[in-house]
């Protein structure tokens, strides 16, 4: 799979071209061109905020279908923490678990239970490596965030904790036990990871800090919903099986300052939605927490409870996680016996240059002098009618070489006025020379001008306001 | 000339929020030159820590960047009461600021030394009551 992979993707037929996805893309990866709205695939990472704020549900997420649980002959259902906090008066995780085998999984492996782990792990590698990096350790369990940084933030790439997500280690446990319970070869087990964003899908099929992931298929969390609510009717009240193997940490990842409570360290910083980590990213580049040990990092609002393949407000959901966890240990911390949870990542995260403006250094320099002449001639407006999210991205987008200055629709308009002038300067000439004034087709062409010229002046006052 | 790019950026008094802003968008513009990381790490902790001092002691002032395919150097002038030791100034953990700075989280006293251990060069030339204007090169 392409390494730039992206989870969403455009229905063009309700795309009507507006400018709401285009000026709300943290990464300005999104243009309209031809009147649609056209991702750029390097830029992209997979945040779901151009599906969230689109008008027109034209921006989509790529998933699995459930369907394809017949592919295989053995299915384990990965539920992410934020799945339990969907449902209203939900008091125990177990009649979720139970309803997934209900529906039809063959067993189920809890995500919070490995995010247990891995809070486990991250606390001991935390207090192993503290004085080795300038700064606090970064969170890798929002596959956004690590993109992000990945294409946007080289310096902070030494602070990422080389850890896998808890989906990842959930993954490769759930795998593994299944082969050895069932006999199986691993292409026969499907590993479901049921999911609250895109962002995760963006994550399996094109893994970062793993070369292959575990997860085979990520169903969305509104698809399995309304299938769930059914089957945990029916078990509610029965004598359903004790599954769970997670406590308050675990769960508590679900929503944002779980990670980071989890670590039971005092510094730590937790910031949710894009707008707000970019900043909290920035800040981090030029020094500023040092006094940090550890920066969670959600780009959705609220943590992943705010993912767009999600049900609930997240702000509900948050408030019936601190109902759910009341009465739960505080962490479980299980493993099957003989199994060894596999944290680490096998893979370094690498920088991926993509803001490059030209292929090498000097014809960077040669495009970024030019980018800034042609702003400063740009109305800076940011008005989007253009195609590009603001000025300065049109200016670049020109000096690439995929943009034209006539795409600015008041340099156009300035330009019409400059035409209608000379015109007027021709007309009054033409008039003015008693040899062609009282032509029919002069006449004509004033009646013509003088309408043309009543526009572009309604058009002048309307700009000027 | 082509391959030399002259940025501009105004500081403003007192407006702490607004420290960074400088060192930002020049941390955008050398990532499109595909400069690399670690320089850029370094330009961005000089230039915010210069950023900050103008804020909180300089009454503000103006940062001209100059980027050439050699070198990137920053000229950071203010029309502020000037350093009277600069030998202080520049030890590790000396600091004048007010304790309402430091209650932000700034005037550490680490501001100048982080400057110089950051750059290649750092060149301060100051005048009691008439400004100060500070130099720093980081060679590419």
């Amino acid at each position: 799979m392409d390494q730039f992979y992206h989870a969403v993707t455009l229905n063009q037929s309700l795309c009507k071209g507006c400018t709401t996805c285009l000026q709300r893309c943290p990464t300005e990866a999104i243009r309209i061109r031809n009147g649609k709205a056209k991702i750029n695939h390097e830029l992209c990472i997979s945040c779901g905020q151009c599906i969230r704020v689109c008008p027109h549900h034209a921006k989509m997420a790529e998933y699995d279908s459930l369907t394809t649980m017949r592919d295989f002959d053995y299915t384990i259902a990965l539920p992410a923490p934020s799945l339990y906090l969907q449902f209203h008066n939900l008091n125990d995780p177990d009649i979720v678990l139970n309803a997934l085998i209900s529906m039809g999984f063959d067993a189920v492996y809890e995500v919070s239970a490995a995010a247990e782990l891995v809070s486990e792990a991250s606390r001991k590698y935390i207090e192993a490596h503290k004085d080795e990096i300038p700064g606090p350790f970064i969170s890798t369990a929002c596959p956004t965030m690590v993109r992000l940084i990945s294409i946007r933030f080289p310096n902070l790439l030494p602070l990422l904790l080389p850890l896998k997500p808890p989906i990842e280690v959930a993954a490769d446990l759930a795998a593994r036990n299944a082969m050895a319970k069932t006999g199986l070869p691993r292409e026969k087990i499907g590993v479901f990871f049921i999911s609250p964003c895109p962002s995760k899908v963006a994550y399996v099929r094109a893994p970062l800090g793993v070369e292959k992931s575990e997860v085979d298929r990520v169903v969305p969390i509104k698809d399995v919903y309304p299938l769930l609510l059914a089957h945990m009717k029916a078990i509610s009240g029965t004598d359903y099986k004790d599954i769970s193997k997670s406590g308050k940490i675990g769960i508590s990842w679900g929503a944002r300052g779980g990670e980071a409570t989890g670590l039971l360290r005092e510094s730590y910083l937790a910031a949710d939605g894009i707008e707000n980590v970019m900043k909290v990213l920035e800040d981090l580049e030029d020094q500023k927490f040092q006094e940090l040990d550890f920066v969670e990092l959600n780009a959705c609002n609220g943590g992943c409870v705010g993912g767009v393949l999600t049900v609930e407000n997240a702000y509900v959901a948050e408030a019936r996680l601190k109902k759910l966890r009341k009465y739960m240990p505080v962490s479980v911390n299980h493993v099957n016996e003989g199994e060894e949870p596999l944290i680490l990542n096998t893979k370094e995260i690498e920088y991926r240059p993509v803001f490059n403006l030209g292929s090498n250094m000097l014809e960077s320099f040669a495009r970024l002098n030019k980018a800034e002449r042609i702003e400063k001639q740009l109305p800076g407006l940011d008005c989007g009618l253009c195609g590009a999210p603001n000025c300065k991205a049109l200016a670049e987008d020109i000096v690439k070489g995929e943009a034209s200055e006539t795409d600015c629709i008041p340099f156009l308009r300035e330009k019409l006025h400059n035409i209608t002038t000379e015109l007027e300067a021709v007309s009054k000439k033409l008039l003015d020379d008693p040899k062609t004034a009282k032509s029919e087709g002069m006449v004509i062409v004033k009646e013509y001008f003088d309408a043309i010229k009543k526009d572009m002046v309604s058009l002048d006052n309307k700009n000027r306001g | 000339m082509e391959d030399s790019i002259i940025l501009k950026y105004i500081v403003v008094d007192g407006e702490f929020q607004r420290a960074g802003e400088a060192s930002s968008d020049v941390k955008h513009k050398l990532k499109q030159l595909g400069v690399p990381a670690d320089i850029i790490r370094k330009v961005a902790i000089a230039m915010y820590e210069g950023e900050v001092n103008m804020v909180i002691h300089a009454n503000g002032g103006e940062i001209t960047v100059e980027i050439n395919p050699e070198q990137i150097r920053m000229i950071l002038e203010d029309v502020g009461p000037g350093i009277p030791d600069i030998e202080k100034a520049m030890t590790a953990g000396f600091s004048t600021a007010s304790d309402a700075t430091r209650n932000l989280g700034f005037g550490a006293g680490m501001g100048l030394p982080n400057m110089k251990k950051n750059t290649d060069s750092l060149d301060i030339e100051t005048k009691l009551g008439e400004g100060t204007t500070i130099t720093m090169v980081i060679k590419l």
